[in-house]
């Protein structure tokens, strides 16, 4: 097994296959909890707990179980492992916790999260599922964060609470409420498609001076 | 994983399919209880302390301990620990050991989800000394300032509940129980100047004449952190 192939896996996860800004993937906890930077952070990292520990074991038990019975296998694996994000949560930090309020348990039905189970977790070993479940949280975490910040550096005046500009700053309230999200990712999914398509003009550009070279 | 386990037959048996979800279901729910079990005490711990916090933040500074009051069979009397959904509130003592207010704590319907709130109640002088926010989803940025404007919060330092709390309009406030409305919050304001009332006119005819409070049982330090 070639050393690369993990990184890859790691990597197309950060950015080529984004979750969300590629794929378009858990929209619910995207939308609903990014008002803020902190709150987006806590959401990715419940994410990748559970993301992670579920493709480890689903990966490691994949000849064990049965192709009729996976869905509710997944299912029960990643429910336990959103309980106990749930309830360490509760624990370590009330405060976060009563902010993401019912988008913890709903981690269950992030379909990011099934789909790598099905798509990638149940097929490969152990090692690369791991590396896949770490980039795609990765990926999921950072989309989140660009827009909990944006959200509430626009919205609140701060970054993880801290006063960015003087009083004389009125901030955007609208950013921090649910129209806000839906604004803030349609310009982030602007710019990752111009992106793209600045990038594969780029290519076809290299490509035509290259055949009238040679 | 370079031992390939076994081949999957093309049709397991059903008992095959049913110990297995049997199996997952069984190590999930173990997994389950353990987490339960082990963060259950922190978590208690957590809000009973939230709770001693905050009864002490809406009392005047001199209380130093509290016990759970409630009303039961006629009597106005100290329980060690209140039952599920039992109205309750809560009696403040100074380091002598006497009564000198009530925590009320009280809930309601705000502009998006239930208010819970907690306040600070003299019955002698018949004064709110003190309200704070426990739960709220109201909107951020205006709703919020029900427990972020600090100006609102401390209309609640010093208000009288006779005849009742009225919220006005900024700057037309002139008697003892006028509270100022917030500016592009008015339904949250005055959802909480409610609440209030409504709490205070169910426990009016429950609470004992003032100077005959229920006496402070039990040690200073550790009342209050109930289990």
């Amino acid at each position: 097994m070639k050393k690369n192939e993990s990184y890859e896996e790691f990597v197309k996860g950060i950015w080529r296959d984004n979750p969300v800004f590629v794929q378009v993937l858990g929209m619910c906890p995207m939308l609903a909890v990014t008002n803020s930077a902190i709150n987006a952070i806590a959401m990715g990292m419940a994410s990748m707990f559970v993301l992670v520990g579920s493709s480890f074991l689903v990966s490691l038990f994949r000849h064990v179980i049965p192709k009729q019975v996976r869905i509710s296998c997944f299912i029960i694996i990643i429910a336990t492992f959103v309980t106990i994000a749930d309830y360490t949560l509760l624990a370590l930090v009330p405060g976060v916790h009563k902010e993401l309020g019912a988008f913890i348990p709903l981690i269950v039905a992030n379909c990011l999260i099934l789909g790598r189970q099905e798509a990638f977790a149940s097929r490969y070993p152990t090692r690369l599922a791991v590396m896949d479940a770490l980039g795609m949280a990765g990926g999921f975490m950072l989309a989140l964060f660009s827009l909990g910040a944006v959200r509430e550096i626009l919205g609140d005046g701060a970054l993880f609470g801290f006063r960015l500009f003087s009083e004389n700053f009125e901030p955007w309230i609208v950013m921090i409420l649910p129209p806000g999200g839906f604004l803030t990712l349609g310009v982030i999914l602007l710019f990752f498609n111009w992106f793209k398509y600045k990038k594969d003009e780029f290519l076809a550009d290299v490509a035509e001076a290259e055949r009238s070279g040679s | 994983m370079s031992t390939e386990a076994l081949k999957q037959s093309p049709a397991p048996s059903s008992l095959r399919l049913v110990m297995t979800l049997a199996i997952a279901g069984l190590v999930s729910g173990v997994a389950i209880i353990g987490i339960y079990e082990s963060t259950l005490p922190t978590i208690t711990a957590n809000k009973a302390r939230e709770l001693r916090e905050a009864v002490f933040k809406v009392l005047p500074d001199d209380v130093s301990a509290m016990q759970p009051l409630v009303y039961r069979d006629g009597t106005f009397m100290t329980v060690e620990e209140p039952e599920k959904d039992e109205p309750v509130v809560y009696g403040g003592y100074d380091e002598q050991g006497d009564f000198v207010g009530y925590a009320m704590p009280g809930a309601g319907p705000g502009f998006q989800d239930t208010i819970a709130l907690l306040y600070g109640y003299l019955p002698g002088e018949k004064k709110v000394v003190g309200m704070e926010i426990l739960e709220s989803r109201e909107t951020p940025g205006l709703g919020d300032k029900i427990y972020k404007d600090a100006d609102f919060v401390a209309e609640f330092s010093d208000l009288s509940v006779e005849p009742e709390i009225v919220a006005l309009k900024k700057g037309t406030t002139t008697q003892p129980n006028h509270v100022d409305a917030i500016t592009g919050a008015t339904i949250s304001a005055k959802a909480v100047v409610r609440i209030i009332n409504e709490t205070h006119v169910a426990w009016a005819e429950k609470l004992p004449a003032p100077g005959t409070e229920p006496p402070f049982e039990g040690e200073p330090a550790d009342n209050g952190t109930a289990q």
